[in-house]
């Protein structure tokens, strides 16, 4: 999808630069939600204020939704057959490869150095064996992020604070953002 | 009903940080402790949203609301799901015309990212338990085994997902 709005926004419509959108997608991708809403929230507030990224996440939703409506009403309909349970019992197992995939991807430009390693593993583990709500770890990484970056510049260390995006190694996987 | 609907997917939309997937065991929480689905049904709306391109939490959520709640439900749960992407979108983008050069935008991004990944890890590891009544069995030594042969589709061939949850189903009809 994202390819999709790129060529669309630079090269059809000419609303941005190429470069602007590299980083407006960068930033759909650090706030909550799908990619693809996000994006289409901040290309269409940028060109036509509020309306404008209504108008545009509504028109990004509006076909999904319609997909999964159809999809619901065939599940009913074939709902307890031995055959479809069997299916969906199988696609559980396809459904934890493409999670595992998307851990995998998003580990690859938020692990930059031992800290944020740190701070991975120390999610996991929380989430794991302590039943803390994940909106107070998301806040405690926010708060963290910050302090780090100012002790570790205080203490003259150089610190990276991002890689390049690595959307486009694997294009297939954008089906689901 | 609509209501409770619309509420919680907002408070599950306002921390679906990493696209979505980093939610799934928060929803799974929240419908099966509310009692509107059982952890295998829900389990079943998960593989059925990934049929749909787009987010699979956004999908599981209209897929959870028709459930519940026939087509408005759909419609507040995905509504609810998407509302607070499009209100810190548009908050974010009046703040900072350019919020990339922002050092603070830089650095709680340095700490949120990873704590993303790690729920995301959690999301993976948390769908393949087993089900609380079920323990350890051959369902559950299956679905291990299909998705690890699917996650080297994924990696040695990068196939389509959906082509990646064709396979798995197929292989369910076979094993189950």
């Amino acid at each position: 999808m994202l390819p999709i709005i790129e060529r669309e926004v630079v090269n059809k419509k000419k609303w941005m630069q190429e470069d602007e959108i590299g980083e407006l997608i960068s930033l759909a991708g650090s706030a909550p939600g799908g990619v693809g809403v996000n994006a289409a929230a901040m290309i269409g507030h940028r060109q036509a204020g509020i309306a404008g990224a209504v108008s545009a996440v509504m028109g990004v939703t509006c076909p999904t939704f319609l997909i999964v409506i159809l999809i619901s009403v065939f599940a009913i309909l074939f709902r307890n057959q031995p055959k479809v349970e069997a299916a969906l019992k199988g696609m559980n197992g396809g459904i934890i490869a493409l999670i595992s995939m998307a851990a995998y991807r998003t580990a690859r430009y938020s692990i930059l150095d031992t800290t944020t390693a740190i701070a991975a593993i120390v999610t996991v583990a929380v989430l794991l064996f302590a039943g803390i709500h994940p909106l107070y770890l998301i806040i405690t990484g926010l708060i963290c992020g910050m302090a780090v970056i100012r002790i570790k510049k205080r203490l003259g260390l150089q610190v990276k604070m991002e890689k390049k995006s690595v959307t486009g190694s694997y294009p297939e996987l954008e089906y689901y953002i | 009903m609509y209501w409770d609907l619309f509420m919680m997917f907002i408070r599950v939309g306002l921390v679906s940080f990493g696209g979505g997937y980093a939610v799934i065991p928060i929803i799974q929480h929240e419908v099966t402790e509310k009692g509107w689905l059982t952890s295998a049904e829900f389990q079943q709306t998960v593989a059925l949203a990934g049929m749909a391109p787009g987010s699979i939490a956004t999908n599981a959520a209209t897929l959870i609301g028709y459930r519940t709640a026939g087509y408005i439900g759909a419609a507040v749960s995905t509504a609810g799901m998407i509302l607070p992407s499009l209100v810190v979108i548009v908050l974010l983008s009046a703040l900072f015309y350019r919020m990339h050069d922002n050092s603070w935008v830089k650095s709680s991004l340095y700490g949120l990212r990873p704590v993303t990944t790690g729920l995301i890890i959690y999301a993976a590891i948390h769908f393949g338990y087993p089900s609380e009544n079920s323990g350890i069995s051959w369902v559950w030594i299956a679905t291990l085994l299909i998705s690890g042969v699917c996650l080297f589709l994924l990696l040695k061939y990068k196939l389509h997902p959906l082509l990646i949850l064709s396979v798995a189903g197929a292989a369910g009809i076979i094993l189950f």
